[in-house]
């Protein structure tokens, strides 16, 4: 599979836009390349919905450096709020941003229905190259290109080395070992678990990613979901073993629970994005000198074989009544200058000029016991695994993922089981939505 | 009301008997321990964890001191954070309950004046009308009001808090009934004999007997404007707009946001600073708020 399978089909995908019944009002692709500079010259005002806390910074930043311009940023809500607002006002037709956050998962959603302006034309294209290729794949569909990256998750295993050592157990490299290690940490200490887990709809698909599962093959309105691919079955194998022996602590991630067992040691690591180390730091300050990063267990011993774990991109929706200033913000604050205030203030970078820089991967965290975490969250950014496609319709299908396979942490259900159903009432959504389901 | 108070006269000669001869009844008094418990605990657990650290939050028991007594750090903290925006919030919250819950009081007062104390066509109307809106749950209304505002373009804006704040169909219906009993239509007519003209009717004679009812409907929609999240939560998107409850929830979300800072200390803390004026109105207020509630229930 090739990077960017989708640009190939900008005929098909357009048509099935029409059979879809949508407006396609194309953005600003007609506008020919728009000279932001005189945009930021002549100024204004452009609204910014997001959530990410280091664009405050780059907001203050922006202004400062470009007088004329004032940009509100708003924070409407993390992920699904932001996007039902988000959904909401484009419907209405009113009170739609100049510049929203979205998600990698959800890009696709939101460009596949014209809700987006094409950045390609504004100026996007000459960016190749900038960013990595995980979350520069993913912000484009089709032959559009929707978003520029902003931060990027390449996956690794955060763990706790105390807990690890105090429990005489090694640090695992693959899965085999994961599991070993799962078994041997909860036999010593009835308490611990490796990892929380009660269903997770980003963490099962980033699982799936690495291990070579490619369950969403999107083509244009063409659109399959198979959950029994090989790589699929390689990781519902593992960690059906993992929920069968209870190895697992159940505790929902982001919840109270969670931060106190990340803080005494009942969780023992976390297999999650590279930005991670803001929340350990401000949510786990009990657990500072104890934790410490490892590249993500391998399927081979020795490969090194990672995929992306959250994520975002700022995104210029198509409505926007000033896109050329709204895309010189998004540009600003995703490269250059914007994206090492955001990497200065704890996120990490999605550029490649970040992510080489001897400053990021040489700099010492005193939470990880002075590790030098970025180099292997940048090179985990490196080896992401090419090819990955999501639904055109994700934010649905994560909101049904613990209906289906969330019955399997709760019930005699198995993985297998609940992906089978879950892929069942993805392909029922679709063919509602009007996609060709295969 | 005279019907009411009939029915009420058993029940209260029931009372009167218990009043001149007190039995203590230990399974009334062990329910009445129960429910002071039961009320008090979320103060008492919000007041400890407020003095905790965010490492003592998760490492030390709930319901009892941790390590540290960070309560100053904590407060200092808060009123600190993001540029000191609690403060931001803060005043606004004294905005929307000055402008809202005054504004609401003093529309219900002169409302419900106007009801008891003149007859005019359409009085009944305006009674099942009311009575109607007490039973519509403002929740219920958020809805349609925010669309009603999106084509006013007033959303994101301090009216869009203010305005359906002003409208309390409760606190009508109360000082309606208060007015009707506690002002006697012989002193209004005295002093229109006088040469009192309305305002001056209103003003001095009739509002100073209504203070007691006054106070109750200003308290009852102070707690409601206080205590408003979900019309701020739809109406307003910019943070500087923000109430106590939206900044504090906002606070709460960044700890469920990848690469947000968790800031459950400083929420905590920010949740027993924003309850402190409402026990303050209340010990301070509390007598009008008995008597206010007890309106009309005996015949003087």
């Amino acid at each position: 599979m090739s990077t960017r399978p989708r640009r190939a089909l900008a005929g098909t995908a357009v048509a099935g836009l029409l059979a879809l019944g949508l407006t396609a009002c194309g953005g600003a692709e007609d506008q020919g390349p728009v000279d932001t500079a005189s945009a930021l010259e002549e100024g204004g005002e452009i609204t910014v919905w997001a959530w990410e806390p280091t664009l405050e910074a780059v907001v203050a930043d922006f202004e400062a450096k470009y007088p004329n311009v004032t940009v509100n940023l708003e924070n409407v809500g993390t992920g699904n709020d932001q996007y039902t607002a988000l959904q909401n006002a484009i419907s209405a037709g009113d009170g739609v941003p100049d510049v929203a956050q979205i998600e990698y998962y959800a890009v696709p959603q939101f460009a596949i229905s014209e809700s987006l302006a094409d950045l390609g034309p504004l100026g996007a294209s000459d960016l190749e190259g900038t960013f990595s290729t995980g979350p520069w794949d993913s912000v484009h569909s089709g032959e559009g290109l929707y978003g520029l990256p902003m931060d990027s998750g390449p996956m690794a295993l955060f763990y706790n080395q105390e807990v690890f050592d105090r429990l005489g157990v090694a640090v695992p490299t693959t899965w085999d070992e994961y599991l070993a290690a799962a078994r041997a940490i909860h036999a010593a200490d009835p308490n611990a678990y490796i990892a929380n887990d009660i269903g997770d709809a980003g963490f099962a698909t980033s699982m799936i990613w690495q291990a070579g599962g490619r369950p969403y093959q999107v083509d244009g309105t063409d659109v399959g979901v198979d959950f029994t691919d090989e790589g699929t079955k390689a990781f519902t194998a593992m960690w059906q073993q993992l929920i069968d022996e209870e190895l697992l602590a159940p505790v929902g991630s982001w919840s109270d629970e969670w931060y106190q067992g990340l803080g005494s040691g009942t969780i023992a690591s976390l297999t999650i994005g590279a930005w991670m180390p803001a929340n350990l730091e401000s949510g786990v300050p009990q657990g500072s000198g104890a934790w410490r990063v490892a590249e993500m267990p391998q399927w081979e011993a020795g490969a090194h074989a990672t995929s992306e774990n959250g994520g975002s991109s700022l995104a210029v929706p198509a409505a926007s009544a000033n896109s050329a200033l709204a895309y010189a913000f998004t540009e600003y604050a995703t490269t250059g200058e914007g994206a090492q205030t955001r990497v200065d203030g704890g996120a990490f970078p999605a550029t490649t000029e970040q992510l080489e820089s001897a400053d990021f991967r040489g700099k010492e965290f005193e939470y990880f016991g002075g590790q030098k975490v970025n180099e292997i969250l940048a090179d985990s950014a490196a080896n992401v695994v090419e090819g990955w496609q999501y639904l055109p319709f994700q934010v649905y299908a994560n909101s049904v993922f613990n209906d289906t396979v969330g019955q399997a942490y709760v019930s005699g259900t198995t993985l297998d089981e609940g992906l089978a159903a879950w892929q069942e009432q993805c392909i029922t959504y679709g063919s509602d939505q009007g996609f060709t389901m295969g | 009301m005279t019907t009411s108070t009939k029915q009420r006269l058993p029940r209260l000669r029931a009372q009167h008997r218990s009043l001149t001869r007190p039995r203590r009844s230990p399974l009334l008094t062990a329910l009445t321990l129960i429910v002071l418990v039961y009320s008090l605990a979320p103060l008492v657990w919000l007041f400890i964890n407020a003095t905790k650290t965010q490492a003592d939050l998760f490492d030390s028991f709930g319901l009892w001191f941790g390590g540290d007594f960070a309560l100053w750090d904590n407060i200092q903290q808060t009123l600190a954070y993001d540029d000191g925006v609690f403060g931001r919030w803060f005043a606004n919250t004294v905005l929307y309950v000055v402008a809202g819950a005054g504004g609401a009081t003093f529309l219900a007062v002169l409302g419900g004046y106007a009801l008891a104390k003149f007859d005019f066509p359409g009085r009944r109307g305006v009674f099942a009308l009311v009575i109607g809106a007490v039973a519509v749950p403002g929740t219920a209304l958020a809805v349609p009001t925010f669309l009603m505002f999106s084509q006013m373009g007033l959303t994101n804006t301090p009216w869009a808090v203010i305005i359906p704040s002003l409208i309390s169909p409760f606190g009508l219906y109360l000082m309606w009934v208060f007015a009707a009993e506690s002002i006697p239509a012989e002193l209004l007519e005295a002093a229109r004999m006088d040469g009192a003209g309305e305002f001056r009717t209103f003003f001095q004679i009739s509002l100073p007997l209504l203070a007691p009812g006054t106070v109750t409907v200003l308290l009852f929609t102070t707690v409601a404007t206080w205590n408003n999240y979900f019309l701020p939560l739809i109406m307003l998107r910019d943070a500087d707009w923000y109430p106590l409850t939206l900044g504090l929830n906002a606070w709460n979300a960044q700890a469920s946001t990848a690469g947000g800072e968790a800031i459950f200390n400083l929420v905590i803390t920010g949740s027993l600073l924003t309850i402190l004026p409402l026990l303050a109105a209340f010990l301070l207020l509390q007598r009008y708020w008995q008597s206010g509630l007890t309106l009309g229930s005996v015949k003087e």
